[in-house]
């Protein structure tokens, strides 16, 4: 029947070009300067409408209050000066103005709970998802807004999508064939090839253009590599210049074939969900991994969670007991094209993929920063707080000393107790309560 | 509808304060029909939470035995803050008295004290208060006293408790104005 015959022959044609112009130079790490051009008009069309945008409404590019830069004057002296008086000082019904200054400061600005939904955007990008503020402009802007969308979903999606799914069958079988082989560096060389090329198509399938600056501190083999989280896409960037033994639970799922699959070509740490929740076994299996020089670095997250890529949250102190060289990486997506960070209380895993996949692209840019190990006067927190700023620096990100855990557990009631105990200390200062009047 | 993307206070506060200001009146109408906060709201920022005050500051924002407020509760509450030169700009001298005047920046403080909204501060409700700020840091005799010098201090029609009136006179000089006021930057 014509009908079948021509669908066969369209999907045919599909496949071919997408294999020719996509797959085959992935493998060979070569690039035909597609997405370049795609990026440049990319570009393009974002600066204008940019423009109509400002002119079509200045009074609201006026009022604009741009999420970074704080909308209120904070004050971030120390209770004691807050209270404005010096220790031992007695108690004053005017005390609760300062406490209740800073509540109010907490709820009109909260720098925390920001950082668990995505960053809103100085001007729109096109995309209805980060359409907030934006009202309608002008007809042209419309339609370049439908011509998006048709492209985004009927075009760029399907592509997407195939790509991805060769990606990652690709690394299903790739590994599992490489892992039939004898230890040797014929296996180890082999294993390296299938990830990079496989990790370049998943790239491919995301439209990702990543800047890596500074190669020259990639991390090492033996050594443990650090980077801020925001969303899974991190590891595909990362993986895409160097390989790394990942560590992580051991999942269900599509998931857990493609762990399973990777662990036979390489070694890499996975744990039960009952190990996980011994620290000191944990610490020694990653201790042993990186004493043999031949392995390859590990990869940790040490904020735990994915944070919206404002900002550097806490780093848990577990990954910097082990001992060893850390090398920083700090990771900065480019938020105008596309929104990397994964909401996981909003969107499953499903869910956020196809919002990546109908993004314009991904891109990003990866500092690797020089190496760090711990110090003989330093302990745990101390080295991850220093290797935190000097992720935060690089990246421009904020750096807050909040815990990413914050996005589903209440706060610790310690740190209450700690302010209580700064204030009691402020009256009872001297040593002696002051009761008779002044 | 115009609220489905809020999941945050901040971004509730952006909107309210991007409205206000720039005096969206069809926005602020739709957020008065339809927001309500609960407490849990409130409890979930951090900062908030670890604040010693953070209940009463709670407290202050939801009317009398109410679990949630509406925008226009919220703002009456937040609109206590206002810098006192912000009344500069509109000058209704036959309006009612701004929230965010002296007098009621300190009755808002008041309130903080008078848990029991009976118009006067008695030892109790000090001590209350006290033992929120200071947590478990300073034993019942010494809060004790504190809380006795400070009413000995304010007390002048001798009830042993501090009415608003005695309460204002205690604060004359305290700068109210810069220690109770937010100011936005915009």
């Amino acid at each position: 029947m014509e009908g079948t015959e021509l669908a066969v022959q369209v999907v045919g044609t599909w496949l071919a070009l997408v294999l020719s112009l996509i797959l085959l130079p992935s493998a060979f790490g070569v690039s035909l300067g597609i997405s370049e051009v795609y990026m440049k008009i990319l570009v393009k069309t974002l600066e204008w409408a940019t423009l109509r945008i400002e002119k079509g409404s200045p009074k609201e590019s006026a009022l604009k209050i741009s999420a970074s830069g704080g909308i209120i004057q904070r004050d971030e002296s120390p209770m004691e000066k807050g209270i404005s008086g010096h220790r031992g000082r007695d108690f004053e019904l005017s005390d609760v103005f300062y406490f209740s200054k800073k509540g109010f400061e907490a709820i009109v600005e909260d720098e925390v709970t920001q950082r668990f939904s995505s960053e809103e955007l100085v001007s729109w990008n096109l995309l209805t998802r980060t359409n907030t503020n934006f009202h309608y402009i002008s007809p042209r802007l419309t339609m370049v807004w439908v011509l998006g969308v048709l492209v985004r979903y009927c075009f760029l999606l399907p592509l997407r999508i195939t790509l991805a799914f060769f990606g990652i069958s690709l690394l299903v079988i790739g590994t599992t064939m490489v892992g039939q082989l004898p230890n040797s560096s014929i296996k180890n060389w082999l294993s390296e090839l299938v990830h990079l090329t496989c990790c370049r198509i998943c790239v491919r399938a995301l439209s990702g253009t990543i800047h890596y600056h500074n190669k020259q501190y990639r991390p090492q083999k033996g050594g443990i590599c650090v980077a801020n989280h925001t969303s899974p896409i991190d590891v595909l960037i990362l993986t895409t210049d160097g390989c790394y033994a990942m560590v992580g639970q051991v999942h269900g799922g599509l998931m857990g074939v493609i762990q399973r699959a990777m662990v036979k070509a390489c070694p890499h740490v996975w744990f039960e969900r009952s190990e996980m929740k011994d620290r000191h076994l944990v610490t020694e299996r990653l201790r042993e991994h990186i004493a043999d020089k031949k392995k390859l670095p590990i990869l940790i997250f040490p904020e735990g969670t994915c944070i919206n890529n404002t900002s550097v949250m806490m780093f848990k102190k577990g990954s910097f007991e082990i001992g060893g060289t850390i090398y920083p990486v700090a990771i900065k997506y480019n938020p105008q094209f596309g929104d990397a960070f994964w909401n996981s209380s909003k969107y499953n895993m499903v869910n956020y993929l196809l919002r990546m996949m109908t993004s314009w692209a991904i891109v990003c840019d990866v500092w690797y920063l020089p190496p760090m190990t711990r110090e003989e006067n330093e302990d745990a927190v101390q080295f991850a707080n220093r290797v935190k700023s000097a992720i935060a620096v690089q990246g421009g990100l904020t750096e807050l000393p909040w815990d990413g855990g914050l996005k589903r557990a209440k706060v610790k009631e310690t740190f209450k107790e700690e302010q209580q105990k700064n204030y009691s200390k402020m009256l009872v200062g001297n040593g002696s309560i002051n009761t008779e009047s002044s | 509808m115009v609220l489905s993307g809020l999941n945050s206070l901040l971004t509730f506060n952006q909107y309210v304060l991007n409205a206000y200001y720039g005096q969206d009146m069809a926005l602020l109408k739709a957020l008065e029909e339809l927001h309500r906060l609960s407490r849990e709201d409130f409890q979930r920022i951090p900062e908030l939470a670890i604040n010693p005050l953070g209940d009463r500051i709670i407290n202050a924002f939801f009317p009398e035995g109410e679990d949630q407020v509406n925008f226009r509760g919220f703002m009456r509450t937040l609109a206590h803050f206002r810098p006192i030169e912000d009344n500069e700009k509109s000058k209704d001298v036959n309006g009612p008295e701004p929230l965010n005047s002296r007098s009621n920046k300190l009755h808002f403080a008041f309130r903080l004290y008078d848990l029991d909204k009976d118009d006067k501060i008695s030892r109790d409700e000090l001590l209350q208060v006290l033992r929120m700020m200071v947590g478990v840091n300073i034993s019942d005799e010494q809060l004790g006293s504190i809380a006795d010098r400070t009413i000995q201090e304010a007390d002048q029609d001798g009830d042993s408790a501090i009415s608003f009136t005695e309460f204002v006179k205690v604060l004359e000089k305290v700068d109210v104005e810069q220690k109770m006021s937010i100011r936005f930057l915009h």
